[in-house]
């Protein structure tokens, strides 16, 4: 494949891991954070910590939108899709994440709800348009990259005059996320978490650019360097991130050329601030409420927005007090850290939102990682002090 | 004078018409369906004989029976339809016994409004892949339900087959050392069916890799006997699932090369884009096959001279490992192989 075989290439790869080993300090320990999970998903899956040297580690973030919901928000939408006329149409992501009591969107669908699987927007818009005795209510989630798409559907739906679709919207936002973990006490004051810099996730990048970063690596003083999804993207960001913390700066830096730039998509950023608005409080599975962290829609589409049209509630609903998802969507605790994790979690079987998504941390440690290295689990930082 | 008045019969309207609950039924429209696109189709002189089963005389020595359902979405699809699926997925059953597939079944449970050229099409397909491998039909069975009971089309064929002396593949029986050969390029299947599915149309030149696995297998028993450990054809959960599955059955672990096994440009892009691990797409018309390591390259040449090898590869060796783990050599590093989990859905971002 053009353009993708290009930075998979395991020689450059190596190269690359060389010249990290060779420019890492060996008398200190750097800890950065892949903000997103398409990237923890490259690191396991290409088997890239394996290239790493011993004091140059990789902590898990937040970034899978399906792993942040929370619980009740998946309970909300599975009380409104077992209401009489109603279509819920999701991304398949969403179907096996588990809400309250073992319940699930899969579950609820075998129990008579009208759910069915979509891979975009638009198939959404179809059904709506195709059943208009239905009422069509399109489950919206993902971070900026899925939001423009969102605000398209909604166009046309206004544009078509279809009075049977809404949205559920639980478009969350990276920047703020990101800003939540630094502000975090784990960060800022017990210390339990080092974080010595961030790689970003270049398809966020590609819509609201380089500049949304600059606020906080300036603030907090710690590099960001924005990357793509190859193994190859990936290590170089890391070589990036290791020059940034020996030269002692913190810059945004772009390892992305080939499709990001610092204002990104301005075209897709005006769709998306016709239709959303910032929600002051948001709660993420994991980092608790983050302010300014979502989106909603604006007053004036209310009629679009199914959390208004259907008066739907969030129940407060509690994760199995074992899991330790929230721990390690903090980048507090690994997936083997957790009890839960290859027991009674598994990916067959999973308890908490890490393990449904491919893109979540514990999925992706035990589907790629499990057992491989022993020795990983050793906690370095401790080692190298 | 003795008057015999011939019962009129209207012909079945194979172009325009549908079968409805009167083709299940038990009566002459029935025999009408049976009569006019089964027998046609299959053609053989047990089917002719009219009876609720088929005798055949067997040979001394082993013999395998194997079952399976089908209900594959889209009913037709680039390379094939449900119907060479129903034959090929029971053939290569039995192939992978090492046997010699002797006798086909098969049963139809058909919705009602399904258009009698489809059925027509698919069970057309069905007698010239059974007439191909030298498996006839030799009894069947036909059902209708109501709309909306089935969808469009199901088929469960069985079939049997006879085992040569002195082989005896079984699951269990992988050794550390021994060599896993792939027949071919992985996932063909799989790309072609999802390129059809509604929502997710693509184009792509690749078609369903369906096909008979017999004659290759013939070859390859003749290539290195009893040192072929055992077989298996990677259908649903691609190769992933198979080589955990030989895994936990052996009590042993895998490690494999990502370089080394065949997978076609397009294919490997129609998993790029939607998300997906070629590992776990499905196949109708590969092997997996564990051989003892002195035989694994006779076995992989005869394969190689085979046509339905010709892309065969060595792709890694079986390890000792109790926690039985298919590890795979990346371009990078390394990483295991895991059985897919639920149904495989592509990426939201």
């Amino acid at each position: 494949m053009k353009y993708i075989d290009e930075y998979r290439d395991g020689r450059l790869a190596k190269e690359i891991a060389r010249q990290i080993a060779a420019l890492a300090d060996p008398a200190r320990a750097y800890y950065f954070m892949e903000f997103c999970g398409g990237h923890t998903h490259a690191i396991s899956r290409y088997g890239l910590e394996d290239l790493l040297p011993a004091n140059v580690r990789m902590i898990h973030g937040p970034g899978c939108p399906v792993c942040v919901l929370p619980i009740g928000r998946i309970d909300a939408a599975i009380a409104l899709a077992m209401r009489p006329k109603i279509t819920l149409c999701t991304y398949g992501d969403l179907m096996r994440v588990p809400g309250s009591n073992g319940s699930s969107l899969l579950k609820a669908k075998a129990a008579g709800a009208d759910i069915r699987m979509v891979y975009s927007t638009l198939d959404a818009l179809r059904i709506a348009e195709a059943e208009l005795e239905r009422e069509v209510v399109f489950f919206a989630i993902g971070f900026e990259t899925t939001t423009p798409p969102t605000a398209l559907a909604l166009k046309a739906a206004i544009a078509k005059g279809l009075g049977n679709f809404s949205i559920f919207c639980n478009h969350v936002l990276t920047p703020a996320a990101i800003q939540n973990i630094l502000e975090s006490p784990d960060v800022r004051k017990l210390g339990t978490i080092k974080i010595d810099g961030f790689v970003g996730p270049a398809h966020v990048s590609t819509v609201i650019g380089t500049e949304p970063y600059e606020f906080f690596a300036g603030k907090f003083q710690k590099p960001v360097v924005v990357a793509g999804f190859e193994p190859l993207d990936v290590i170089q960001a890391i070589l990036m991130l290791v020059r940034q913390v020996n030269d002692g700066r913190h810059e945004v830096e772009n390892q992305y050329i080939r499709a990001v730039t610092a204002l990104g998509n301005e075209k897709a950023q005006a769709e998306v601030a016709n239709f959303f608005e910032l929600r002051e409080s948001f709660e993420w599975r994991g980092l608790g409420e983050v302010p300014y962290g979502a989106l909603r829609l604006r007053p004036q589409y209310v009629a679009y927005d199914a959390e208004k049209r259907f008066s739907m509630v969030t129940p407060a609903a509690k994760d199995n007090p074992a899991c330790e998802c929230g721990a390690i969507l903090r980048g507090v605790k690994k997936p083997a850290d957790c009890k839960l994790f290859g027991t009674v979690c598994t990916s067959d079987t999973p308890i908490g939102s890490c393990m449904v998504s491919a893109e979540g941390a514990c999925a992706a440690h035990w589907t790629y990682g499990r057992f491989r290295k022993k020795a990983r689990q050793v906690d370095v930082g401790r080692a190298v002090a | 004078m003795n008057m015999m008045i011939k019962a009129y019969r209207r012909k079945l309207d194979v172009a325009n018409g549908r079968v409805d609950l009167s083709h299940g039924a038990g009566g002459r429209a029935m025999g009408q369906l049976i009569e006019g696109i089964f027998y046609k189709a299959f053609d053989n002189d047990w089917l002719r004989a009219g009876n609720d089963q088929s005798a055949f005389s067997v040979p001394g020595g082993r013999m395998v029976m194997t079952t399976d359902g089908y209900v594959v979405s889209p009913l037709f699809f680039p390379g094939g339809n449900i119907g060479t699926l129903s034959v090929h997925g029971t053939i290569n059953d039995i192939a992978m016994a090492g046997a010699v597939p002797l006798y086909l079944s098969a049963s139809f449970i058909i919705e009602e409004g399904f258009p009698f050229a489809d059925l027509e099409r698919i069970a057309q397909s069905m007698g010239a892949a059974s007439r191909e491998a030298g498996m006839p039909i030799i009894t069947g069975d036909t059902k209708v339900v109501e709309r909306g009971k089935a969808d469009g089309v199901f088929i469960s064929t069985a079939g049997v087959g006879l085992v040569p002396d002195g082989l005896d593949l079984r699951s269990d029986a992988a050794r550390p050392g021994d060599a896993v050969i792939i027949s071919g390029s992985i996932g063909d299947h799989g790309v072609a069916v999802m390129s059809k599915r509604e929502n997710l149309e693509f184009d792509t030149d690749i078609v369903s890799d369906s096909a008979a696995l017999h004659g290759l297998v013939a070859d390859m028993v003749a290539a290195g006997g009893a040192h072929i450990r055992l077989m298996r054809d990677p259908t649903r959960g691609g190769i992933a699932a198979t080589l955990n599955e030989i895994a936990s059955q052996s009590r042993v672990g895998f490690r494999i090369d990502e370089d080394k096994i065949p997978l076609k440009p397009q294919v490997a892009a129609a998993c790029e884009f939607l998300g997906l691990d070629p590992l776990n797409v499905a196949n109708e018309g590969k092997l997996v096959a564990v051989v003892a390591p002195e035989s694994a390259d006779a076995v992989l040449a005869a394969m190689r001279a085979h046509p339905l090898g010709s892309e065969a590869a060595l792709v890694g060796h079986v390890v000792a490992d109790d926690n039985c783990f298919v590890q795979m050599t990346t371009s990078c590093g390394g990483r295991i192989v895991d059985w897919l989990s639920g149904e495989q859905l592509p990426r939201i971002c």
